[in-house]
């Protein structure tokens, strides 16, 4: 039953699939389905055949004849009904079990904050002083204690092969445990329905070797990089003049806005606007001409920058590694 | 016709749109009814056609964003409030009277409001798309994604006072169901002896009656927050997002099962009178529904498990949860005991019917998925959950619907829908919807969200996609086939005798279409099956009686026994329930749209209140010859 489960679901190896978990959550998540596969497997095919073979196998042959009136089978019932009631008891059990092993993160747990936004997610080390956003980088094999709010409407943080989702509810926090246990990169997405670019919010966790992620933390803590080609420089100029130093925030220099993702080290990331597009200067520079037509709603609006103030933009965020 | 002793009403006027507008007939109201849900159904159908079209392909730009939102919510919200619930209102407001032997609805002007009420309700909903955008915040408009903040269009306003608007048309002719299962029954018709359609019904009555309260204050708390500047669902004024979730899912829940039982209960008369058998385990089914009913106001939670409530709370509501599976599993086993054994006839409803059973235990079993907290974790708001509700309330509740209206059908027009293009329907409508939504299972267990209006290629979502786009067409193929039956056996499908399918409760007593009066003489009950008593004779071997009943008989004119010949009186016809819906509905438009409508609302509304208590219910008493 699982290899044909695995096979169905598998066989887009790509997908960010339940059925293939990392994490210590997301396996017993996985393995709990399986137990209940397996229960309402069985049942599925019992009551089916059942009910086949009673429509099979009495068909009216004759279309006056009256078959015997039967009005009910006390014995019968009440065995039926008590099956039903042990084997529910037998997945009550197995899920009260599931649940307590999983739904606190372990005490030596890495905090980390996510912060859910219309439409994009905001990551905060609050022990390392580290902001960013739409991708998380994490230790692997380290637990992490995620706790999970939102700025605005009610989001929901899901990474399928780390485990189940939590709801980012403002004015709540809630906690979640978080962990992979493999080297790789997890798709991610919003899946509460948070407005107009609900299917635009993606995410993506990088899990990295310990020593891979102390140079990331290292080089996420320091100041952005200052400008050295003139077109960047150029750049920098057109950030800090426009519209952009408003909402986003670049540390070390005048741009300290909190509305929009912080940018200090944005061309660190492999993706822009939400995990919807890859990081190169040519998507760069279609978001920069006209946000809304790539992230319907996008509260980024369409900043009416030239092309050549879009190109000198370019050139100053991808120098931000 | 009628037989000396009976004294027959004087019929009030049948013919030309001024009859219908002022009918309190309840077979007309049950017309009604289910036309009215047949044309929001095609609206409904289109919406989801126009979704997954938008789906079928990744980074579609058919249906994007906003425009997605608006039309996904109005499809859900017209599958539940005007198309499930209504066409259920309306075999229920046909049958139930017809199958308990009362001569119409308790109260018969209560219950033409309740019809107008949905109908014009339904029509001020969809204006939204027309006044400036519809509703885009989901089914269920999580808080605060409905606050004037988030959503600053009239469309969340036009969703709080159309679901009102619905919710007074369920309240009332709840009201009505109860008061009739309760009181109007034919002598000798216990409550143990009661159909149980009707004892599905009279539950489902008591659910709404429980259940829409809550959504009625929390729509009325939300309208506040939106125009009165209050904060009860504002978090960053001290409100609570989470209390719209529970206000909302103490209804919602409930609300399935408002949508499911009556279907189960058409089930149960369907599935005996084409196995030629009683139904198995009377009591259990019957009871089974008043369990879930309790059951269902203690599971809401389940909805929630990952809002970050404590362990403690989400180990309940999930104990709960699975609870419901035993009276639901009672039911299923009923059904396949009372099919086995039985002298089973293939005929369109039973078609439907036995589908139901077996499209209905997947939608259970996949539901046992949900109750259980750290698999929900993963599969709630996906694709699964997706599939999981349309096996039970499509699968489930709209298959019995469809058994339902080829089962009623030559009782309300005289006439049978036609038996080849029923199969047809049946085969588009079967393979169709599994096409659609067995693969969405699998899309959720991928990591597919529900509620996205688009997907990246390259996540190994595209097929299973395109796969449900394709089956969505095919199962709108099959309903193009059951709107030509309907239409084409309206006017030349075979005549149908008053019994067509050698029916057990008593509707099959009366002609096809029955006679306003519904029974000249009401008949008197003595078993649970009292139309087959009167035909076969003999247990648990019976052979025909001698003298059938023949078609001649008078209606309702038992063998022996029948209750002593009385005159008849039927309410007369009003157009005031009408005119009451209508204030309020031009009301509510008033306070989205121009001001001026508001008066004018108040004012049709005190006409037709003032009317309305003036006019006498029976205007008048006939003595007709005898």
């Amino acid at each position: 039953m699982g290899a044909m489960l695995g096979l169905l679901t598998g066989c887009a190896a790509q997908s960010p699939s339940i059925l293939r978990p990392v994490s210590p959550k997301g396996r017993a998540e996985a393995d709990l389905f399986g137990f209940i596969l397996a229960i309402t497997a069985f049942v599925f095919i019992v009551v089916e055949a059942l009910l086949l073979y009673a429509v099979v196998r009495f068909r009216a042959r004759d279309p006056r004849a009256i078959p015997p009136q039967i009005h009910g089978n006390r014995a019968l019932e009440v065995s039926w009904t008590t099956v039903t009631a042990l084997g529910l008891a037998v997945i009550f059990a197995m899920t009260w079990r599931t649940m307590a092993a999983t739904s606190t993160p372990p005490a030596d747990a890495l905090p980390v904050k996510v912060i859910g936004h219309q439409w994009w997610w905001e990551f905060q080390y609050p022990t390392l002083g580290i902001t960013t956003a739409n991708e998380l980088v994490i230790p692997v094999g380290q637990p992490l204690r995620v706790t999970v709010t939102s700025a605005d409407v009610i989001h929901s943080f899901w990474v399928p092969q780390l485990g189940g989702k939590m709801d980012a509810i403002p004015g709540r926090e809630n906690v979640l445990w978080l962990q992979a246990d493999a080297e790789g990169t997890y798709y991610g997405q919003c899946a509460e329905l948070c407005g107009a670019s609900h299917a635009n919010m993606r995410l993506r966790v990088h899990a990295v070797s310990r020593e891979a992620f102390d140079r990331w933390v290292e080089a996420q803590r320091a100041p952005a990089a200052s400008p050295t080609e003139p077109l960047a420089q150029q750049g920098y100029q057109v950030f800090m003049s426009k519209a952009c130093v408003g909402c986003h925030t670049i540390n070390g220099t005048p741009a300290q806005g909190k509305v929009g993702p912080n940018l200090t080290h944005v061309g660190s990331r492999t993706t822009i606007a939400a995990g919807l597009l890859e990081n190169t200067p040519e998507n760069l520079a279609r978001w920069l001409d006209n946000p809304p037509a790539i992230k319907p709603g996008s509260l980024m609006p369409r900043l009416g920058l030239t092309p050549q103030e879009i190109q000198a933009l370019v050139a100053y965020l991808s120098s931000l590694k | 016709m009628a037989s000396s002793a009976v004294t027959l009403p004087r019929v009030y006027e049948e013919r030309g749109l001024l009859s219908w507008l002022t009918t309190v007939d309840h077979k007309r109201i049950g017309i009604l009814y289910i036309l009215g849900a047949g044309f929001f159904a095609l609206i409904g159908g289109l919406e989801a056609l126009l979704i997954r079209t938008q789906l079928a392909i990744p980074d579609n730009r058919l249906l994007v964003g906003e425009a997605y939102n608006q039309v996904l919510t109005m499809h859900g919200t017209t599958m539940v409030f005007l198309v499930v619930m209504p066409v259920l209102a309306g075999l229920g407001n046909y049958v139930v009277p017809l199958m308990i032997g009362a001569r119409d609805m308790a109260y018969p002007r209560l219950n033409a409001f309740g019809v107008w009420m949905f109908l014009l309700g339904g029509i001020f909903l969809n204006l939204s798309f027309l006044l400036g955008g519809a509703p885009d915040a989901g089914w269920f408009g999580y808080a605060p994604l409905t606050a004037k903040t988030f959503s600053k269009g009239a469309g969340i306003d036009f969703w709080i006072l159309g679901l009102q608007l619905l919710g007074i048309s369920s309240i009332t002719s709840s009201i009505n169901f109860v008061s009739t299962i309760l009181l109007l029954r034919a002598p000798g018709l216990t409550l143990n002896r009661l159909p149980l359609f009707a004892w599905t019904t009279l539950v489902t009555a008591f659910l709404i009656l429980f259940a829409m309260p809550s959504i009625s204050a929390a729509l009325f708390l939300l309208f506040l927050d939106r125009h009165l500047g209050t904060h009860f669902f504002n978090p960053a004024a001290g409100g609570d997002p989470l209390l719209w979730q529970h206000l909302f899912w103490f209804f919602g829940h409930p609300e399935v099962y408002i949508m499911i039982l009556p279907a189960m209960g058409i089930v149960s008369e369907v599935l005996p009178v084409f196995s030629r058998k009683p139904i198995f385990g009377y009591t259990a089914v019957a009871y089974s529904s008043v369990a879930i009913g309790f059951i269902g106001f203690t599971v809401w939670a389940h909805h929630m498990f990952a809002v970050g409530l404590p362990d403690v709370v989400n180990a309940f509501f999930s104990a709960a949860s699975m609870l419901v599976a035993v009276p639901t599993a009672i039911k299923v086993f009923n059904w396949i005991a009372t099919i086995w054994g039985g002298s089973v006839r293939y005929r369109v409803p039973f078609l439907f019917a036995a589908a139901f059973v077996a499209l209905f235990v997947i939608g259970g079993l996949s539901g046992l998925f949900l109750a259980s907290v750290p698999v929900d974790w993963q599969v709630t708001d996906t694709y699964f959950v997706v599939a999981h509700f349309h096996y039970t309330l499509f699968g489930g509740s709209m298959f019995a619907i469809v058994a339902g209206i080829y089962y009623w059908f030559p009782k309300i027009t005289g006439r049978f829908l036609d038996e080849r293009l029923g199969r047809l329907h049946f085969a588009l409508q079967f393979i169709g919807f599994n096409l659609t939504f067995f693969p969405m299972h699998f899309l959720g267990l991928m990591g597919m969200p529900r509620r996205v209006y688009t997907y990246a290629a390259g996540l190994g979502w595209e097929s299973l996609n395109l796969l449900a786009t394709i089956g969505a067409f095919i199962l709108a193929l099959g309903f193009v086939v059951f709107f030509v039956n309907i239409a084409r056996s309206l006017v030349a499908g075979e005549r149908a005798p008053d019994d067509p399918w050698d029916g057990h409760t008593l509707e099959w007593l009366t002609s096809s279409p029955p006679p306003p009066y519904n029974f000249a003489r009401v008949p008197v009950v003595h078993s649970r099956r009292p139309a087959w008593d009167r035909k076969y004779t003999g247990n648990p071997h019976p052979r025909p009686v001698a003298e059938a009943p023949t078609a001649q008989a008078p209606v309702g004119d038992g063998p022996e026994g029948d209750s002593e010949a009385e005159p008849i009186h039927l309410p007369a016809p009003s157009l005031w329930p009408l005119i009451l819906a209508a204030g309020l509905t031009v009301f509510a438009l008033g306070l989205v749209t121009h001001w001026i409508f508001i008066p004018l609302g108040l004012l049709l509304f005190a006409l037709g209140l003032a009317r309305w208590v003036q006019q006498p219910l029976f205007p008048e008493t006939h003595e007709a010859s005898s």
